[in-house]
């Protein structure tokens, strides 16, 4: 297990380097002179301009600044945003606990109605339970996150009153985000746990358990759930992944303080520091949840045998 | 190769009315077996019935839209739905059923263009990788690897923010962005591809690369090609009404459906009616796509069932 672990940390650390070279790079790619776009809308005197190059480095080799960048970027140190002078790494921080909260929140509502639809429709295969499961599904994976998320709005906030529309806080301001934001997911896990679950029905220890006489409840959950559940484990990092970068998405429906909106706006202002920390830090925790998903994989099926 | 195109069921059509090589009249192309499998498919219909009818939306926009999807009538603004305007008016006073009217053609380019980028690129990415081997598979797949390591819209995103938000800007990001994909999916293929006997007869025989991979590789992986071309052009249809929708795709007065709905947010309480109708029409694209593409995975590749 341990070598297993360290392998897969080896395999990890090319694409974190090239995760680093391209969004290093992408100060390289703007087309025309970057610095004059960054600071397009004020008035620009070419001292000015010269000056920013300095601050960024831009005026030096290509290597050397990729070199500082990482550098820095291993100490914590993302650069400053170009708007407010911050460190990138403290707005990044800041916020950082209300994103994790909400791609957690949509993550938990997507597992738990996603994986009670998939062992629904799987136990009752080819039923109106079945078929309704799947259509709800169907319909989960189409609908555009942001429009629910404002039909949610004007249903409980602008016409029932039930719930705020918009900001962050406490869990009233968290319920609609995560769900607008969990729907698609639930409908990828509620796929995969019903075409696992048949699967798992299938298998002679599920014919075992049922001829001994098991309560049909225990039989499906204990059996066949906990076995079906593995192969959605693996998805639920890649899922994780989609959900925080859908906060992008649902924090500009909602209002909500978040790195998702941070990068938005970053992006909006030509804050290229910021956009480039904001870029590296999800891309790189990404590439980390997702060994530990791989770790936690390997731990919890023991048929799995890792060199 | 197997037959995809209808010239080569044409090109076949003397043998079978000569009746002598098939005197039972089996279906002999790929096509006509698929064919009957897939009109009894009742999901790929009813998607097929979606996209057509979408289709035929977008080319006759100007029919069908009585007004102009940008013409600005102030005295106009804010209406709700009526017989001279069945989807409302938005805050300008343009008629939001013409803009949906018109945003169809949008949507549904935006959808084909960037999927046709991704997996261009991707199944080149994908047959160099897979046949190859070695270091160019090495390095071509750390490539894809970092790709993917940009979560969901993320990579997009990053893309658009470099190129600069516009519509064409957006089709390539989304573009790019979903190239990982088919260059693994079609990797995967040629793995198993590449080890048949006919793939090493023809080798052995001199038959040039080029010719190897484009007459013998390339159509054992086209059916996983259209079943996943087929999904994804959903998801790019998404993910580019979501860029559209935070600002970072279209820009105005285009009336692209994410831009709409995200112009309409603001007079939710009193014009519910510039949000509702976009994102109905969202849904009803992406849904039809998937239908018809869950249906075409059913038929032509079973394996990919999930």
């Amino acid at each position: 297990m341990v070598r297993y672990i360290a392998a897969r940390l080896l395999a990890t650390l090319p694409v974190v380097f090239g995760v680093t070279l391209a969004v290093f790079s992408m100060l390289y790619l703007v087309p025309g002179d970057p610095v004059k776009m960054m600071l397009s809308e004020f008035i620009t005197s070419p001292d000015q301009v010269a000056r920013m190059r300095a601050q960024l480095h831009l005026d030096e080799p290509f290597a050397r600044q990729y070199g500082r960048f990482i550098w820095s970027a291993a100490h914590g140190d993302l650069g400053r945003s170009i708007r407010d002078r911050r460190p990138v790494a403290a707005e990044i921080l800041e916020l950082l606990p209300d994103t994790v909260q909400l791609a957690v929140a949509a993550l938990a509502f997507a597992a738990a109605l996603g994986i009670s639809l998939g062992v629904v429709a799987a136990v009752r295969q080819n039923s109106w339970w079945d078929l309704s499961s799947m259509a709800v599904a169907l319909a989960g994976v189409s609908v555009p996150s942001f429009w629910l998320g404002l039909i949610l709005i004007f249903v409980f906030s602008l016409r029932l009153g039930w719930l705020p529309a918009t900001g962050g806080g406490g869990v009233s301001h968290l319920v609609m985000p995560a769900l607008a934001l969990g729907l698609g997911a639930s409908a990828i896990i509620a796929r995969l746990t019903r075409s696992s679950m048949l699967d798992v029905l299938r298998m002679e220890y599920i014919t075992t358990a049922r001829a001994k006489g098991l309560a049909a409840p225990a039989v499906v959950l204990r059996h066949g759930l906990l076995n079906a559940l593995i192969p959605t484990i693996t998805i639920f990092g890649l899922q994780f992944g989609n959900l925080l970068a859908g906060t992008v998405i649902i924090e500009t429906v909602f209002g909500r303080p978040g790195i998702g909106r941070l990068l938005v706006n970053a992006i909006l202002n030509k804050d290229f520091p910021l956009v480039q920390g904001v870029v590296l830090f999800v891309a790189v925790g990404y590439v980390l949840v997702n060994l530990a998903v791989d770790v936690v994989y390997a731990a919890v099926d023991p048929r799995i045998r890792y060199g | 190769m197997p037959r995809w195109t209808p010239a080569y069921d044409m090109a076949d059509a003397p043998s079978a009315l000569a009746g002598t090589a098939h005197p039972a009249r089996a279906p002999r192309t790929r096509w006509q077996m698929l064919a009957p499998r897939l009109r009894r498919h009742r999901g790929a219909l009813v998607g097929l019935g979606i996209v057509t009818a979408l289709a035929a939306v977008a080319a006759f926009q100007n029919l069908l839209a009585p007004h102009s999807p940008t013409r600005i009538d102030v005295t106009a603004a804010l209406e709700g739905p009526s017989r001279a305007h069945p989807m409302g008016t938005d805050q300008y006073g343009r008629d939001v059923y013409s803009r949906v009217v018109h945003g169809s053609g949008i949507s549904l380019s935006v959808g084909a263009i960037s999927v046709g980028i991704a997996a261009t690129v991707g199944t080149a990415v994908g047959l160099v990788a897979g046949y190859a081997g070695g270091l160019v598979d090495g390095v071509l797949m750390r490539v894809i690897d970092v790709m993917l390591a940009f979560p969901g819209i993320l990579l997009a995103l990053g893309i658009v923010s470099v190129l600069g938000p516009s519509l064409r800007n957006l089709m390539i990001a989304v573009g790019i962005a979903a190239i990982p994909f088919y260059a693994r999916l079609v990797r995967g293929s040629v793995l198993v591809a590449k080890q048949q006997l006919y793939v090493d007869a023809a080798r052995v025989i001199g038959v040039p690369v080029r010719v190897i991979l484009a007459r013998h590789i390339l159509p054992n992986v086209v059916a996983p090609i259209i079943v996943a071309a087929t999904l994804g052009m959903g998801t790019a249809i998404l993910s580019a009404a979501a860029l559209s929708f935070i600002g970072l795709g279209s820009q105005p007065p285009t009336p692209e459906w994410g831009r709409m709905l995200s112009e309409g947010r603001d007079y939710l309480r009193d014009a519910w009616w510039i949000s509702t109708f976009p994102g109905l029409a969202i849904m009803l694209t992406v849904l039809g796509v998937n239908m018809l593409g869950d249906g075409l995975r059913d038929v032509l590749d079973p394996r990919l069932r999930v």
